[in-house]
């Protein structure tokens, strides 16, 4: 049975429609890629299935259960998590501290978070081990700065780890390499890579195709908010309607 | 020739080594330390004693801890929680009400029905904000705005406790000694409390909502269930003022819900400094005394205080202990360019 | 038939007093807070020159109105304009300054019941059999008037135009070249001297309190949240639907009911539908 069912997924605006009717499941352990040109209603797919925004129409079936109208904590808890497109971290505090939030959660404490620490242990020594591993500098004094003063490759990451420190079944990232450099992107592949191998569902949402072609194996292409192909990175580059809207021919 | 001068300003090294890590050598930076600390609770637990001999001023050391209470609760709901709430008397209204019921009707002695009284104010108090935790911003201001006058108009719609009139003959403390230093100790330890909460995980929380609720959801914590903790907590001390109140003016009543207890809290956290609890009751200490010098004057109390907030807000003052604490940490000298 | 008739004259009685918090709002995104405060102010100056400098109502009315807007533009320049956007601060600011204002008023010793303005025309008509005095018509009358005239100026006129480009989209109008300041400017004015004209238009039919300063603050901040704060029609609306459910009210149970009656809708409203009627901000706010 798939992880995650999407069935007929509608949602206006007051008269616009940002996403109408679109349908998609993905099987656990898979990663799948979501494309579309901006405004084409990604970021609005994403709201909705984690609850951030009420859809109009349609079902959200996560293992089983029909997800659509829960409370988006509710959500997290099931193990659905998401990154945000535009980063806001928690500017006041430093970067560490970050993450204590979400490992101070009903989730982290249940499933123990990340590697089973959360239960027990100190969580600022589980914030700092999550922060190396998704590259931060442990020796430095990065991990201590204060989040509103840390450049976007920082942040991107901050935002990976606050998803991990969740311990989640299902993550969806929107965009997490725009706006990063060649060699910071080329740093954060193998970290996806690694996270689906132990298991980790991925939705990943991306406008640099050639990196999210080397992880995800199957790619769904929207726009306007209509989901027009779907199917392996190949195929769905090779689809008239894909390049057209692109192309904006 | 003319030699130029400019100031220039260094940050003590102290200062640097003193954030978070503490690593001191002699008594002189351990003094450096303690020192603004030891001045505010030594002051503050030494006052009652010196005042002994001006019981009217004694007064006023209580005026200014209720301020003070009032302030720390409106700072912490503001700068830590980002919930501006506009009627802090709602609380101090229930607290009184509440210390009053108990006190006339269980006989429960002040030292017993003040903690209680602040207790199911909180939680009463909670309960009637709960509905209104999801608003933020102006939504959240003005609902707080409306809730003392509803209070008031209730009272008065359906005559309870005593209507207008309000409750009178509740007890009183009896020993001086006790009244003030029950209060003046309760203020230290809820000042102490609630700074150590705001660097405790669920202190961190509560910032980060401020900060970003979003990424809060995301992280999987029902906000209004942490909002409505900050809530409770805030208003413990709002009530236990209210409460306290009442057994001090062995009465309580309709003006417990005024607009004094709602806006000299503000003026206070505004001028002292938000955002760290102690510049609210920095700004308690410094106002409610002006306060008494103006109370000849009637309603130009108000006008004054709410001049001064404005004022502060427009040349958007940082508040006096964030200067005062700058001027603490940093060398002044001049030096030739 | 008493409702009916009771009714819409309160309703026009809400919307006077709530739309000029209203249109500054839905223009300029600043929440007046010194709304209330400049309903007393405009009362008591028409107050002052009437029975002071012995002016004869008209002059002294539209004196006071000027007044008022001058105080309007007043709090804008030396104030909002300083702490814009950040918007706490506006808030808290314009409610110290309101409550500044009337306590002055109080202090300078204008207790009491004393003080009244004149109502325009004595004299009682029967609608269905119900007496309505004419002032309450006038209310009525000057409650559509305004509303007309709001509507046309912004629909015809260039700087109402403008006012209109600025509350739909803000960015896009300043591209456009109009000037925020000088708008929010001109809303200020225009807002506090609708307040003043709704100051004229009541204050007659009881006397000039300064406790009205926080009543009208009160009455106007729940007229718009129920309606969306910034929407004009939703304004209107919740006027009406608050105006008669004040005068059901008072009819069935008790004028002391009345505010809590109001202030219980403002709570239903905002669990039930926090934007108000027509308020678009929630969904935008939404954004993530
Ligand atoms: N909260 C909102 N209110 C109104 N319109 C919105 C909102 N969020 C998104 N939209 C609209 O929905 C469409 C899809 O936006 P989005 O999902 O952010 O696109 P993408 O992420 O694919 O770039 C856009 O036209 C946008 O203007
Ligand atoms: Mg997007």
């Amino acid at each position: 049975m798939a992880m995650l069912t999407v069935n007929r997924l509608t949602k206006k605006f007051g008269g616009i429609t940002a996403l109408d009717g679109i349908d998609f499941s993905i099987e656990k352990g898979e990663v799948m890629g979501v494309i579309g040109p901006n405004g084409s209603g990604k970021t609005t797919l994403i709201n909705c299935i984690t609850g951030f925004i009420k859809a109009t129409a349609g079902d959200i079936i996560f293992n089983g259960r029909n997800i659509r109208g829960m409370k988006p904590h509710k959500i997290v808890n099931l193990g659905i998590c998401r990154t945000f497109q535009i980063m806001r971290p928690y500017s006041s505090l430093p970067a560490y501290k970050n993450l204590i939030i979400p490992l101070y959660g009903p989730r982290a404490r249940k499933t123990g978070g990340w590697r089973g620490g959360g239960r027990h242990g100190d969580r600022n020594i589980i914030a700092l081990d999550l922060l190396e591993e998704v590259g931060f500098e442990r020796e430095s004094k990065v991990p201590y700065k204060l989040a509103g003063t840390l450049p976007t490759g920082y942040l991107k990451r901050l935002e990976l780890a606050r998803c991990l420190a969740l311990n989640p079944d299902l993550l969806i990232c929107d965009e997490v390499f725009s706006g990063l450099s060649m060699s910071e992107i080329a740093s954060m592949v193998p970290l996806i890579e690694k996270l689906n191998k132990s298991g980790v569902t991925i939705i990943m949402i991306e406008h640099r195709l050639k990196e999210l072609f080397r992880v995800a194996r199957r790619v769904m292409a929207i726009s306007y908010g209509e989901k027009i192909v779907e199917g392996s990175p190949e195929e769905v580059m090779a689809n008239e309607k894909v390049k057209e809207a692109y192309l904006g021919a | 020739m003319q030699t130029e001068k400019r100031k220039e300003r260094i940050d003590r090294g102290i200062k640097i080594r003193s954030d978070g890590i503490y690593a001191l050598s002699s008594w002189r930076e351990i003094t450096y330390l303690i020192a603004p600390r030891f001045l505010l609770i030594g002051g503050l637990l030494a006052a009652p004693l010196l005042l002994h001999f001006f019981p009217y001023w004694q007064k006023v050391l209580l005026i200014i801890c209720i301020y003070a209470l009032l302030s720390m609760a409106f700072d912490f709901l503001a700068n830590y929680v980002g919930l501006v709430c506009l009627g802090g008397s709602f609380f101090v209204g229930v607290g009184g009400y509440g210390a009053a019921l108990l006190n006339k009707y269980l006989l429960l002695s002040p030292l017993i029905s003040i903690p209680l009284a602040a207790l199911f104010g909180a939680a009463f108090c909670t309960l009637l904000l709960l509905p209104c935790l999801p608003l933020r911003g102006v939504y959240f201001a003005i609902i707080t705005l409306m809730y003392p006058l509803m209070m008031t108009r209730i009272i008065e719609a359906f005559e309870l406790f005593g209507g207008t009139n309000g409750m009178m003959d509740i007890q009183g403390f009896g020993n001086p000694w006790i009244e003030q230093y029950f209060l003046v100790v309760a203020t230290l330890v809820f000042l102490f409390a609630l700074r150590r909460l705001s660097v405790e995980d669920l202190g961190l929380v509560i910032r980060g909502i401020k900060d970003n609720d979003q990424s809060v959801r995301a992280s999987g914590i029902n906000i209004t269930f942490i909002k409505a903790q900050a809530i409770f907590y805030a208003s413990f001390l709002g009530c236990f003022a209210g409460a306290y109140l009442a057994h001090v003016y062995m009465w309580a009543g309709l003006s417990m819900f005024a607009l004094d207890f709602s806006i000299i809290p503000i003026a206070a956290t505004v001028v002292g400094g938000g955002g760290s609890l102690l510049g609210a009751v920095l700004g308690a200490i410094l106002l409610v005394p002006l306060s008494e010098v103006l109370r000849a004057f009637g309603p130009l109390r108000i006008v004054v205080y709410s001049l001064i907030l404005t004022v502060v807000i427009v040349i958007k003052g940082e508040g006096l202990l964030n200067y005062l604490s700058r001027k603490y940490h940093q060398f002044e000298r001049w030096v030739e360019i | 038939m008493e409702i009916l008739i009771y009714g819409i004259v309160n309703s026009f009685k809400l919307i006077l007093i709530a739309f000029g918090f209203t249109l500054v709002y839905g223009t300029s995104r600043l929440p007046n807070f010194a709304h209330g405060a400049i309903f007393v102010f405009t009362g008591f100056v028409a107050w002052i020159m009437m029975h002071k400098l012995n002016l004869p109502f008209l002059p002294a009315a539209l004196l006071s109105l000027a007044c008022a807007a001058l105080v309007g533009v007043v709090i804008y320049q030396f104030i909002l304009k300083r702490i814009r956007g950040m918007n706490m601060n506006e808030i808290i600011a314009t409610y110290a300054i309101g409550v500044a204002l009337i306590e002055t008023f109080r202090w300078l010793g204008f207790k009491g019941t004393t003080f009244t303005l004149p109502v325009v025309k004595e004299g009682v008509v029967f609608i269905a059999d119900v007496p309505v005095d004419y002032q309450r018509l006038m209310v009525v009358a000057v409650g559509l008037v305004m509303l007309a005239a709001v509507w046309a100026f912004t629909k015809f006129t260039r700087t109402g135009r403008a006012l209109r480009g600025i509350a739909q989209d803000e960015r896009a109008a300043m591209m456009l070249g109009i000037d925020s300041d000088m708008t929010a400017t001109l809303a200020m004015a225009l807002g506090s001297a609708l307040s003043g004209l709704a100051a004229l238009m009541l204050f007659p039919l009881g006397s000039i309190v300064v406790e009205a300063g926080y009543n009208t603050l009160i009455f106007a901040l729940a007229v718009c949240m129920v309606g969306g704060i910034g929407s004009w029609s939703g304004t209107v609306l919740a006027a009406f639907v608050l105006g008669f459910l004040q005068v059901v009210t008072v009819t069935y149970l008790a004028t002391h009911f009345q505010m809590v009656v109001t202030l219980a809708a403002i709570i239903a409203t905002l669990i039930l539908k926090p934007s108000g009627f027509f308020g678009k901000h929630k969904e935008l706010e939404e954004r993530v």
